[in-house]
């Protein structure tokens, strides 16, 4: 994996009752952008006189989160706020810039659309090949396979292109998949909003068995009813940073006056 | 890059799975990742390699009436656009059995090496879903490229035994160095690819000037002519092609007929060595920051 460290002895593993530990951590991403060209030049020569210039857009920082296991966080805030990097980096695909991040345990993503990245490709090797690069033995994908399209609710339609598929068949197949793969961490990033009423209830109650034994959910969603509904813990993130954190209706409430009113966020709340 | 904190494990104790012990990431300072744990996660799936290779291919050509048979069908319509236009507009050979035979061997290698070039240098840009997403070794993206580019390959080799039988050519013990070509090809494909990938994450430039380097590398390479119609003060620059060694060899070993040349080999084996060290080591070097280019 692209930047594990060290592994420890499974002994230290269950010792803890800490699943994700979070340290200090930045994260920053470094992007080219043309800035637009000045009044002054001319329709066709501004075209080429802009320069590109670089620029570094800090997407997390000093961030220090605890998620114990079994408990099922939430993670609120406006769009560019830092959730789906915290989540990436939480996985070991975005490599921190400074401070540390510590997983007991093995980790299943959901993110955006973790299943699905060839859509030329039937649902079945996008499963299997999804699986394969997780990491997962491919005689577990297979066992497991029947379950998963069983689930989803697909059929048929696991053995034609994705490129066929609504958005909300993507959604199915990328949570089932998720959820199949007996994480003791689940990341999910925004996939209950896809799906049909019965497949919302369907992927609700399959994440509340999760919990249920003792799995750590860290659930990020604009859906504030879902995590109203699933989450015993809540944060806020704005602008790479770690707002509030506590009871899940309080720190809406929060998340909540904020974005109605779009004032300045209040000052940083202390873990409790 | 990554603080590469070795796991301080006995040689004898079993590597801790990392499904149950404790995962760190930190900040990296420049390095290589720990290359051991790399190096398993990477072995544990080799599995992903065969089945993207075959997947690619397989939707490729879903769309398409002659679905698989165009893997047949592209490599001879390649070979008949180029015969025509040397062999039959520019009537520059004599004899056109020999220079098909030539002429296949050569253009289907060239082929081989290229496929990989160009599907490498998009493999881990056309990724994107899969990177963002999902932690694992990102090697796997150029050697699955390679492994479809070899796949490709296969089929090309088959077109090129059937002429080589019904052409006449030389049969003999001669052929029994092929498998060792096709390693030696394979090891400097599979750098290359690596080289390009990651070149292409960096710079985008890349995948739009490959098509050209490509065509051009072929131009000056001896693949629609031989070597000893090149001029002697040429033949200096010809041979420090990184595929000329593979090329003269295929073209001794299936023309001429006879054993290919160790000194050749060795040149072979260099370019190979050089390109998946230098391949591997710059695409792990670079790979942890992908998630934040792509």
């Amino acid at each position: 994996m692209p930047s594990v460290s060290k592994h420890l002895a499974p002994e230290e593993a269950t010792a803890s009752p800490t699943a994700v530990s979070v340290r200090e951590l930045s994260v920053s991403y470094r992007t080219t952008f043309q800035p637009p060209p000045l009044p002054g030049a001319g329709r066709w020569t501004g075209m080429w006189a802009s320069r590109r210039r670089v620029q570094q857009v800090q997407a997390l920082l000093d961030i220090d989160l605890d998620v114990p296991r079994g408990e099922v966080l939430g993670i609120v805030g406006a769009n560019g706020a830092g959730k789906s990097t915290l989540l990436r980096a939480i996985a070991g695909i975005v490599p921190p810039e400074r401070g540390r991040i510590e997983i007991r345990g093995r980790i299943s993503t959901l993110l955006s659309l973790g299943v699905g990245f060839n859509r030329s490709l039937s649902g079945r090797d996008n499963v299997l090949l999804g699986g394969l690069a997780a990491g997962l033995d491919p005689e577990d994908i297979r066992s497991r396979y029947d379950e998963i399209a069983e689930f989803a609710e697909l059929g048929e339609h696991m053995e034609r292109p994705m490129k066929t598929y609504s958005s909300g068949m993507s959604g199915r197949l990328a949570f089932s998949v998720a959820v199949h793969m007996n994480p003791d961490i689940l990341l999910i990033d925004e996939a209950l909003a896809t799906g049909d009423a019965a497949f919302k209830a369907k992927s609700s109650a399959k994440m509340q068995e999760l919990c249920a034994n003792a799995g750590t959910i860290l659930l990020v969603s604009h859906g504030l009813a879902v995590i109203r509904d699933l989450a015993t813990e809540c944060v806020w993130l704005h602008r790479g940073q770690l707002m509030s954190r506590g009871d899940p209706e309080e720190v809406i409430a929060d998340y909540a006056t904020y974005a109605q009113t779009k004032q300045h966020a209040p000052a940083i709340y202390d873990d409790e | 890059m990554s603080v590469a904190v070795a796991p301080p494990a006995p040689p004898s104790a079993p590597q801790p799975d990392p499904r149950d012990g404790v995962t760190v990431f930190e900040a990296h300072q420049g390095g290589l990742p720990p290359l051991r744990a790399y190096m398993r996660e990477l072995w544990r799936r080799r599995q992903f390699l065969v089945h993207m290779a075959r997947a690619k291919l397989k939707g490729e050509h879903a769309d398409t009436l002659a679905g698989k048979l165009w893997t047949l069908l592209n490599p001879i319509l390649l070979a008949m656009t180029y015969f025509i236009l040397v062999a039959v507009l520019l009537q520059a050979q004599s004899d056109s059995t020999l220079y098909l035979g030539s002429l296949l061997s050569a253009l289907f290698a060239f082929y081989y090496t290229s496929n990989a070039l160009r599907m490498g240098s998009s493999s881990v840009v056309g990724a994107g879903n899969l990177v963002m997403n999902t932690a694992f070794p990102r090697l796997l993206l150029p050697l699955s490229a390679c492994a479809s580019a070899l796949l490709l390959f296969l089929p090309m080799l088959a077109v090129y035994a059937a002429f080589h039988l019904v052409a006449g050519f030389p049969l003999g013990p001669q052929l029994l160095a092929v498998p060792l070509i096709l390693v030696l090809q394979t090891g400097l494909s599979a750098g290359l690819a690596m080289l390009m990938a990651v070149a292409n994450v960096f710079v985008r430039d890349t995948g739009r000037a490959l098509p050209y380097a490509i065509r051009l590398w072929l131009y000056l390479s001896p693949v629609l002519w031989t070597i000893d119609q090149v001029p002697e003060s040429a033949v200096r620059i010809v041979q420090f092609s990184p595929l000329y060694p593979i090329l003269a060899t295929w073209h001794q070993v299936l023309i001429d007929g006879r054993g290919p040349d160790g000194w050749l080999l060795i040149q072979a084996g260099g370019w190979a060595f050089v390109a998946l060290f230098a391949g591997a080591a710059l695409f792990m070097y670079k790979e942890r920051d992908f998630a934040v280019r792509l």
